[in-house]
């Protein structure tokens, strides 16, 4: 029999750890000392999950195929990630003859800083988040829009016409979803009235009937959520959206010219904003750390937090292993005529939302709105043929 | 443009993902190096010289006539031929390679020294893993590591084999049979030689 004090211990397992380990400093240290030690706990716990995450990837996206994906190193494989730690920290770091040898450097190691930081907000816990930021939200998507200054810092400095290339689709892709992502996430400061991601998992970690109140269980904040999850896919290159690292034309994009262990940071960093995007998502729509059911609210509440996150990766390795790179046009096409639209009417289902108060008609109403447009509009564009099946006029 | 053929395309992984876990069909992978698929019977990589017998080089059937030497297009194979003589499968004394080596480097598998040997002494191995960290030396055969007993040439060509033999059992019967033929007629010629004659020749006698 589990008692509510053990359940309350396991919950906040870290925070005590943290504070155990702390109370043996000089009382003036211990805040420091305290954040020093999660920021640790953040650096050691993503990369590990990276490194799980790729062997999974690599296994799950073998059995989409009917493969047996790797499975040599270790026990199923799963001690590849150190064989592949090891022959990037062995491998030669080229530089190129003409590259700028400082900007070349910095910019690896500028995405990776840059994607750490968002991870400083993110509510991985009851009690666990890092930074209790008022403007949490904002300070996450200030992070995540500066990855898109080291893409192009590497694209640029590597002095290549595929790096170059690669790098401007990445710039042109992240910049026309990075407004969707910022106006889908709007929805849930406009419900939610706060910019601070624990106050948002707060107003989401409330049951009625045993059912959470999470966003995504509302007409707007699904509508929101598939938005948000095309945008995350196009804002972390991630396919379908991975053109600027098509390897069939572009051999790999902005970091063709990275070798060593700098491609291995640039690998880290598109996980790592992959992790992190996915646990953002968790927070808007998810309900954050808390449990989807009353009755589960015994389970610790950073398993759930993890568990989402893991579950989003999954759902993300599982379109990688599923549709075929967009084509640029298609890309700009779909981010401006179809996704922005329908970001902008769901703002304004979900003002509706807001004011129409309590009650059932608020949900017709939405769901009427929403639905009708989402078919008018993917209608109208297959009838003008924007992202229509390419026809082949001479191989038919 | 709803999104129903991307709900179609995951509905299809997913059934793939979870199929490869309970179906064998689905998953074809040979893993190799612990996993062979026997090679096929036509399959063809490097030549190699067939030896009859236990031993090499007495059981070896090249007579070093250096036909396959001539005829490769690649120009791969190199072959000195013996200053002495040994008994080939019918007994007959020929010449053996003094020295048989292959380039494999070169060689292009085209199997033409196999068509053209009239002794079918040089077949097709279906040996394929012979990566050396030697590119010069390692790549380059000789007669020694060339030559494979007729029982393996029998273990990966079975039809092939069984044909050559009989051709060579047939060849060499008729090969004895005329022996055999040409020993009766000697035979009888000596015996007859050997016979008191009828007649003194006549003309011994002298026509003075």
């Amino acid at each position: 029999m589990v008692t509510s004090s053990t359940v309350e211990n396991l919950d906040q397992v870290f925070i005590i750890l943290r504070d155990w380990i702390t109370h043996f400093f000089p009382p003036a240290w211990r805040q420091a000392i305290g954040v020093l030690l999660s920021v640790v706990a953040i650096v050691c716990v993503f990369p590990g999950l990276f490194a799980l995450t790729t062997v999974f990837e690599r296994k799950g996206l073998g059995r989409i195929q009917n493969r047996l994906g790797p499975n040599r190193v270790g026990p199923f494989g799963f001690f590849q990630p150190v064989a592949d730690g090891i022959k990037s920290l062995t491998k030669e770091d080229i530089i190129p003859a003409s590259a700028d040898g400082v900007l070349h450097f910095l910019a690896p190691v500028m995405l990776v800083v840059a994607v750490f930081m968002g991870f400083a907000v993110l509510p991985m816990g009851r009690n666990m988040v890092l930074v209790n930021m008022d403007a949490g939200l904002l300070f996450f998507f200030a992070m995540g829009a500066s990855t898109e200054l080291s893409v192009f810092m590497a694209g640029w400095s590597s002095r290549n016409k595929y790096s170059l290339l690669g790098a401007m689709r990445a710039v042109a892709q992240m910049i026309s979803y990075e407004i969707v992502l910022l106006l889908s996430s709007v929805s849930v400061v406009m419900i939610t009235g706060s910019l601070s991601l624990p106050k948002i998992v707060d107003a989401q970690n409330q049951y009625s009937h045993g059912l959470p109140h999470w966003y995504i269980f509302t007409p707007w904040g699904l509508a929101a959520f598939v938005m948000y999850a095309i945008a995350a896919t196009a804002e972390t290159n991630r396919s379908p959206f991975d053109l600027p690292e098509g390897e069939s034309e572009l051999v790999a994009g902005y970091h063709t010219e990275y070798s060593g262990f700098k491609f291995a940071l640039f690998f880290l960093g598109e996980y790592l904003a992959m992790f992190s995007i996915s646990g953002l998502g968790t927070t808007l729509f998810l309900g954050g750390w808390s449990a989807p059911l009353a009755v589960l609210s015994f389970v610790p509440s950073w398993i759930w937090f993890f568990g989402k996150v893991m579950i989003s990766i999954f759902v993300f390795i599982w379109m990688r292993g599923t549709l075929p790179r967009l084509r640029q046009d298609q890309l700009m096409n779909f981010a401006w005529k179809f996704v922005l639209p329908f970001t902008l009417l769901d703002l304004l289902v979900t003002a509706m939302w807001r004011f129409m108060g309590e009650g059932w008609q608020r949900w017709v109403v939405s769901t009427v709105i929403l639905a009708g447009a989402y078919v008018l509009m993917g209608r109208v564009s297959m009838y003008r043929q924007h992202f229509a099946l390419r026809k082949y006029r001479y191989a038919e | 443009m709803l999104g129903e053929g991307i709900l179609r395309g995951m509905a299809e992984t997913a059934r793939n993902f979870a199929g490869s876990y309970v179906s064998k069909e689905r998953l074809t992978t040979v893993e190799y190096p612990e996993q062979r698929i026997p090679t096929v019977e036509n399959a063809r990589v490097f030549p190699f010289l067939v030896y009859d017998g236990p031993d090499w080089q007495a059981g070896m059937r090249c007579v070093a006539c250096q036909i396959c030497e001539k005829e490769c297009p690649p120009k791969c194979i190199y072959i000195d031929k013996s200053a002495d003589k040994k008994p080939d499968y019918v007994g007959k004394p020929q010449f053996y390679p003094a020295k048989f080596d292959i380039d494999i480097s070169v060689c292009m598998s085209c199997q033409i020294c196999v068509e053209v040997c009239p002794f079918e002494a040089i077949k097709m191995d279906t040996q394929f893993e012979l990566a050396t960290d030697d590119r010069f030396g390692g790549l380059l055969l000789d007669r020694e590591q060339l030559a494979k007993s007729n029982e393996y040439y029998h273990s990966i060509h079975p039809t092939e084999a069984s044909e050559v033999d009989e051709r060579l059992a047939e060849e060499k019967a008729k090969t004895e049979a005329k022996a055999k033929a040409a020993a009766e007629a000697a035979a009888a010629k000596a015996a007859a030689a050997a016979a008191p004659k009828p007649n003194p020749p006549a003309p011994a006698a002298g026509g003075d």
